[in-house]
């Protein structure tokens, strides 16, 4: 049975995580996303399913002991708010290096540096670019309401799995801290060493008589053969591209003009579509649910319709950097976004579709 | 890698008196002749081998001169950032508390970058063992100071001798993790001899049966010496250990838990 309740988006992040099998978490306090550690740890984890709760010294250790947990074949994740994340960028190196399947959830809040503690997007770049060293991608996913901060705990780990790779989801102040009603996935079992043995073979769970010892490591001292794995990376991330773009879109049907725009600013883009559709402009919202992937694709086929896209980020202008990339130049594309941890109203999205889009 | 020639008539069963363990692979070892790493891989090996728990460990490598451990290393290990490896290795015993899990750390990953990785899980009483090599300087990367770097010590970044004053002193580790509730087995042990060997094994062993208490975490350093790190011949590199590293980093038992 589903069940439903009324939760922060922290908290049901953390319960998903929870139902979904997780086996550790390893997490270090930062607003705006304390609630998930505070959450497990009421909870008992360890006595509910088994789940390991460790509040770490650092997010640099917490993100190394997700890195001995995923080469283990566990289910492990982290969580962490923006200058937390710079912190891990290292060991999320590491983990996308050694191919190593995790969880990882960026509340995101204003900077650069300490920034302020309320919502932003800010983080775009590092979430979708790499962020660490190294060419290396993470599958990201952007959730824009409660619902989907604990829907995208068991997609992310199954994507996770599915790739061996680190699965980010990057939420935001607004969306961690609010709550709204949820519903919630039944328990799924936790791995046992069998499934580990069987469905992660590489893990290092002991080596026994039968196969060579099992290595977890980023390293390969020889350039060719470093080479080869970079490949073998880009042939995966190609894959990914390939076959896990989400996204949705609304009101696009007649739509003249369209946003492009996640989580908290898609939800607030609707309220604008209302206002701006009250007066007469017909516009839509693409709102991307992989951040990589980027729906690339379907913004170039938007093209075909729209006469301007506004991109509408809580940031100076990330997204829009890929949003441009995927239209090639065929429409006007412009950024609109309050940030540092202002959020935009939408009345000032319609005018700035209205100043920069249709009358520009 | 270099490859080892031997006279197949010498080879013979009936000849033999000293082998590679079976818990080392026939990967020829990275480290200079005459450093002790290869020693302590071997006594660490041999304990696993003699305790017959290689389905049941798991190591964890550091980043330095035994960045490479795992390829020496018969068991199912994982190669961690460098100073990261305690907190690697609190996940793995923490979800498999019933496995043996241990650290193999230099002083430059151990006592500097990961400083606050060793005192926290030490100070956790993770029920796992750390294996701390200590030979005062920076031998992967052409000899620089050191955490342990002794005081006047000279080395690629302090060539003129550490100077305390403006490189601060060398930093005892094993006596500070001493102090804190959650270690329960805290020892410094070396390699340069038959009975140092053997003491030092008997440290590794204690160390690991440690693991089968449940009551926190089991250090042993290992003073070592990097005889082209220090530019010396082996010899002289261990009778200058002898002479210098020993009365700063005395040999012993620094807390010793009686359990049986």
């Amino acid at each position: 049975m589903k069940e439903l309740r009324l939760m922060k988006g922290n908290e049901a992040f953390a319960e998903a995580c929870i139902r979904a099998g997780a086996d550790g978490y390893f997490g270090y306090p930062i607003t705006p996303q304390s609630e998930v550690m505070e959450y497990l740890m009421a909870q008992k984890t360890q006595e509910r399913t088994g789940m390991v709760t460790l509040q770490a010294e650092s997010e640099i250790a917490a993100i190394n002991m997700v890195y001995g947990g995923a080469g283990c074949g566990k289910r492990v994740l982290t969580s962490s708010s923006s200058p937390g994340m710079s912190l891990k960028q290292e060991g999320i190196s590491y983990i996308a290096g050694s191919e190593l399947p995790c969880l990882l959830l960026n509340v995101v809040r204003g900077g650069p540096g300490l920034g302020t503690i309320q919502p932003s997007q800010s983080d775009y770049f590092q979430s979708t670019k790499g962020g660490g060293h190294g060419d290396y991608r993470l599958i990201v996913l952007a959730p824009s309401s409660v619902q989907e901060m604990a829907d995208f705990a068991g997609l992310g780990f199954e994507l996770a799995f599915k790739y061996r790779n680190p699965v980010l989801v990057l939420s935001d102040g607004a969306i961690g801290q609010m709550m709204e009603k949820v519903e919630l996935d039944i328990q799924k079992p936790r791995f046992t060493d069998e499934d580990i043995r069987k469905n992660t073979p590489w893990a290092t769970i002991g080596k026994t008589p039968d196969r060579d010892h099992n290595v977890i490591t980023s390293l390969d001292l020889e350039s060719i053969k470093m080479e080869q794995h970079n490949h073998k990376l880009q042939e995966k991330y190609r894959l990914i591209e390939e076959n896990e773009v989400r996204y949705e879109k609304i009101a696009c049907e007649d739509a003249e003009y369209a946003f492009v725009a996640y989580g908290t600013s898609a939800r607030i883009c609707q309220k604008a579509i209302e206002l701006a559709r009250a007066e007469g402009i017909k516009v839509g919202l693409m709102r991307p649910i992989t951040l990589f992937p980027f729906p690339k694709k379907v913004v170039k086929e938007m093209t075909d319709r729209v006469k301007g896209i506004l991109c509408v980020e809580m940031s100076a202008g990330q997204m829009i950097e890929d949003v441009q990339l995927a239209v090639e130049g065929r429409v006007k594309v412009e950024h609109f976004g309050r940030y540092g941890g202002i959020v935009h109203s939408p009345s000032e999205i319609v005018e700035a579709l209205k100043k920069q889009i249709i009358g520009g | 890698m270099a490859e080892f020639k031997t006279n197949p008539e010498i080879l013979q069963p009936e000849n033999v008196v000293y082998k590679r363990t079976e818990l080392l692979t026939d990967k020829a070892l990275s480290y200079c002749p005459g450093c002790g790493h290869g020693t302590a891989h071997r006594i660490i090996m041999e304990v696993i081998e003699e305790m017959g728990i290689q389905a049941e460990t798991i190591g964890v490598a550091p980043v330095g001169c035994s960045v490479l451990a795992y390829e020496f290393m018969d068991i199912d290990i994982q190669q961690a950032a460098h100073g990261r490896a305690p907190a690697v290795a609190t996940a793995i015993k923490r979800l498999f508390p019933d496995k043996f899990v241990f650290t193999y750390q230099g002083d430059g990953d151990l006592a500097a970058i990961g400083t606050a990785e060793t005192i926290h899980a030490c100070n956790r009483g993770e029920n796992m063992t750390i294996f701390f090599i200590n030979n005062g300087i920076y031998g992967m990367t052409g000899g620089q100071m050191a955490p342990t770097t002794l005081p006047g010590m000279k080395s690629s970044t302090s060539p003129y001798g550490r100077d305390v004053k403006t490189m601060g002193n060398p930093l005892k580790m094993t006596e500070l993790v001493a102090t804190l509730p959650g270690t329960l087995y805290v020892t410094r042990q070396a390699v340069h001899t038959a009975s140092a060997v053997r003491k030092a094994k008997r440290a590794v062993r204690k160390a690991f049966e440690n693991q089968k208490l449940n009551k926190g975490l089991s250090f042993v350093e290992i003073v070592s010496n990097c005889n082209s790190g220090w530019k010396m011949n082996p010899l002289q590199s261990n009778e200058w250990m002898v002479e210098n590293m020993f009365p700063f980093y005395p040999i012993g038992d620094i807390k010793v838990n009686d359990d049986k």
